[in-house]
This record gives C-alpha cells, structure tokens and sequence, in this order.
C-alpha cells in the first residue's frame, strides 16, 4: 500500500473509468498536497472532467483507488461521501447554480447544508449566513445581485457566483472545471485573478481543468497581495509560484505528463506541446 | 431510486417546502383542466347511455350507469392521463434540464440527496393530491351527467342522484381510490426517472419527456387491466 503524506489531499492511485466502450480514465496516478495547486489541460473528451467527478464521488472508478483529505473513497456510500465532500468546493463548467434559487440562496446552499456536517455545531444562524453570503459575493465582486436569479446573469458573472458558492464554506479543497471556457479574455483573467485571490487568501489546494495556457501560467507564477490587494509576479522562493503549481496534461483517458510549468514547456512530445502557447 | 425514494419518506431531512410546492404545483395546476375534462366526460357519458338507455325505455338508470362508470374507471383512468400529461412531462423536463446543466452533480457534491431532495417531495405531493383530484373529477362528472338527464331526459335531480348514490357500493369507492393512489406513484416515479437518467442535452430533455408521458400512460392501462378483475366479483 502506497504511504500517503500527512498533508496530502487527494491521490489518484492507478484510477481507471469507462463507459461502455469509452475510456474516461486509464490508470490515471497523481497525489497533490495541501496548498498545491494542479492545472490540468487536455483537449475535449480526454478525461479532465472525469478526474474532479472522481474525485468528489460522483463517478465511481472501475479500478484504483481515490484518496481524499486521507479516506480512501473510492467505495464509499453516496451517504458516507457527504461528510468528505464538505472539505471541497466545486465550480462546475456550466456553474451549477440552481435556477429555482436567487444568487443569495445559491451561495448560502452549502452552508445551511453543509456546515452543520463539517462542525457538528448545529446550522448557522439566518444572519450569519446572510453576512458571509454578502462577504462571498463582495469577494466576486457582486455584492448587488443577491435577489438576482441566474436566468438574469451573464455567462461570466454566474462563474463569479459558482466561485463564490465553492469557496463560501472555506474548504480546503477547492475543484474548478473550466472557469474560463467561452469567456471574453478579460472576463477570463478576472475569474483567474479571483482563484488566485481565493487560493492565496486561504492557502487552499486547487485542481484547475482550463484549455488556456495562460489560465495555467497565472497560477504558477502570479500571487495575491493581500497588502497591496493586487494580483503580481511571484517573486523567486516565495513559494507561491511554479514550486507549488504543477501541470497535468490528459489525453484519450491517460495522464501524458506530470510536471512543473518549465518541464511542461521542455516536453517534446508533439500532444503537450499544444497546450504551450504564449 | 423507487426503494430510495419510499425509504425517504421516514428519514431526515424532509422538505416540507418542497412538497408543499410540489402540491401546489400537481393539484391546484391541474384543478381547471381536470374539472373541464370531468364535467364533459359525465356529459358525453349521459348523452351516449341516455341515448342507448331510451332505446329499452330505462334512461332512469342512467344516474347509476354515469355514475358506476365514473367512480371506477373513468375518473382515475382520465385524471391520470390529464396529469401524465401535464406532470409527469414537467418533471422530467425540469429534473432533466437540471441533470444536463449539471445542477443535480451540484447537489450532490454540495451534501444534498438528490433523491431526497427531488424525487420523494414530487412523490409524496402526488400520491396526496391525485386521489383528490379524482374525487373532483368523479363529481364534477356526476353533475355533468345530472345536466343530461335533467335537460334531456326529463328526470328530476331527486330521482338523478338517487340512483347514481344507490349504485356504488363500498367496493366502487375503494376501486375509484385505490387506482389514483398507485397511479401517483407510476406518474411520479417514471417522470423523476426519466428526468433524472437524461443525458445528451436539450435533445436528451425532449427525449426523456417524451418517454416519460408515454411510460406513465401504458402504465395507468396496464395497472387498470390488473386491479379490474380484482374487484369484478
């Protein structure tokens, strides 16, 4: 059995996922400490997605094993994921939000559900959940949308919100499925600037699946200012950069590379080297 | 995820609000068309028997014939139909739209169960309501019938619900009451399965409607084929 870091928070031990005669995941292997953060690229239908949704549990792996915040899930009961699945927020591709549900009630949903799981101190009170709702959305910079519905946002702006509603329980953890898919470039760049906001505010582990290099070269090498309140240049030995920002590039199911972003852009192999673009 | 969804009906959390809305939604949505369909059954019921009935000189029975017809196969047979039509189609286009935009991964990975959430509020908000809009419909019917004879046959409203009251016996009403019970649960169930096994889009949302409306209604017949002969003695 594979010895698993303290601090780790997710391995894929030799995962493999099929639907009929697709391979999702073909002996897929990687581990990711706390604080890390991992770009996954790929092109369309080569598995990105399905590493996240195996990850949280939501599709089961035929063989291998995945290890979260320590717990091997990957047999785990739907039930018995519940408790786990409150360490990570997810920002899915289309935002998830619920359309039945205003922006404030889709950003208090994990908390009203959620936190009574994770603390086992009983719900938040109405108006602490009604204050960290407008903290979360001040954060996305949307503090005024609260009564809004998703139907009345754009593309961008329910990405903000998805943000919002995966980091409002501040776990860990957090998963983004390609937050910047069918943006406009500065559109694009705002939603990066706020994970790397959120990542560095908090220390958090992140998994990014983004088609853009650029998405991926801000994380490695951009860092929040807390002080300045900006994002800027990673300075050398500050950590923040390329030491714990790795890449994973997936294709037809397989993981073809594992490395830094200076590794990533030495890959000779014809497949990864598309996804290095300036 | 029928198991699932009967087994949630005594397990935390219930949401109540859910149910409520799903009530609102099932019953009082589909109050106008089923008391519409319900008044002309029990009309084209009273002209069609009157007519056949004044042939052997007994339109006198025609209460009691509108009435056994009603109360055991009309009434829950077409109120069922009416709601698959209008519910089972909604839901599973509203499950289903959830399923393709990802909204139900979302509940499940934000601690919620799907199930719990969705399928047993719609279940239990149909099993409630349906019984009751067929008790609606069988009545209305009846008066629709009453009408006929009143102007057509020339009966008083006394000797009309006489003989549609005397008719039905304890075994009509149990019938009458059985069969929308099960129906709630076909209706539902299929609806929320089909909506919530969709997959390839909007393309997919129509197909699970679709296929959800016509699994329901085969279903209403077939049961009915199986519970008749039940009571037939």
């Amino acid at each position: 059995m594979t010895d698993i870091a303290t601090d780790e928070v997710l391995r894929f031990d030799d995962v493999s996922l099929h639907f009929d005669e697709t391979t999702a995941l073909d002996h897929v292997s990687f581990a990711m400490n706390a604080g890390e953060t991992r770009v996954v690229f790929g092109a369309a239908g080569s598995g990105k997605t399905m590493i996240l949704k195996t990850a949280l549990g939501l599709q089961k792996a035929d063989s291998g094993r995945v290890i979260l915040f320590g717990e091997d899930v990957t047999n785990f009961k739907e039930s018995a994921l519940y408790p786990i699945r409150s360490k990570v927020g997810v920002l899915f591709q289309e935002g998830g939000l619920f359309d039945s549900l205003t922006i404030a009630e889709n950003v208090a949903y994990p908390l009203v559900n959620q936190q009574a799981r994770r603390n086992g101190d009983g719900p938040l009170s109405k108006a602490q959940v009604d204050a960290r709702v407008q903290e979360m959305l001040n954060f996305v910079e949307l503090g005024d949308t609260l009564e809004k519905f998703p139907s009345e946002l754009s593309g961008g702006m329910r990405r903000r919100v998805g943000i919002a509603r995966a980091v409002v329980t501040e776990p860990p953890l957090v998963l983004y499925d390609s937050p910047t898919a069918g943006l406009d470039p500065i559109t694009a760049n705002l939603i990066i600037h706020l994970i790397i906001k959120e990542r560095d505010s908090r220390n958090t582990a992140a998994i990014l699946v983004t088609h853009r290099y650029q998405d991926g070269h801000l994380m490695a090498n951009f860092r929040y200012n807390p002080d300045s309140g900006q994002i800027e240049p990673a300075r050398e030995g500050e950590g923040l950069g390329g030491v714990k920002t790795k890449f994973l590039v997936m294709n037809e199911g397989r993981l073809v590379f594992d490395g830094s972003e200076t590794e990533l852009r030495a890959s000779q192999d014809q497949y990864v080297r598309k996804f290095v673009k300036y | 995820m029928a198991a699932r969804a009967f087994r949630n009906i005594v397990r935390t959390p219930h949401y109540l609000d859910d149910i409520f809305i799903q009530m609102d939604v099932i019953g009082v949505g589909s109050l106008p068309i089923v008391i519409l369909i319900g008044f002309f059954s029990g009309i084209i019921m009273g002209l069609q028997m009157g007519r056949a009935l004044t042939t052997y000189g007994a339109q006198g029975q025609i209460g009691m014939i509108v009435s056994i017809a009603l109360v055991r196969e009309f009434g829950p047979v077409l109120t069922a139909l009416l709601v698959a039509g209008r519910n089972a189609s909604g839901i599973a286009s509203e499950l289903g739209s959830m399923k393709v935009t990802e909204q139900i991964d979302a509940m499940r990975a934000l601690g919620t169960d799907p199930i719990q959430k969705l399928v047993t509020p719609r279940l239990i908000a149909m099993m409630f309501v349906l019984p009751l809009l067929t008790v609606i419909a069988d009545f209305i019917g009846l008066i629709g019938g009453a009408l006929i004879a009143y102007g057509l046959l020339n009966m008083t409203w006394a000797e009309y619900w006489s003989t549609a009251w005397r008719a039905l016996i304890y075994q009509d009403l149990a019938q009458g009451l059985i069969k929308p019970f099960l129906f709630a649960i076909i209706i539902s169930l299929v609806g929320c399965l089909y909506g919530m096994r969709t997959t390839g889009g909007t393309q997919g949302v129509g197909l699970s409607t679709t296929k959800a409306v016509v699994i329901s209604s085969i279903w209403i017949f077939v049961i009915t084929s199986f519970i008749d002969p039940l009571f037939f003695t």
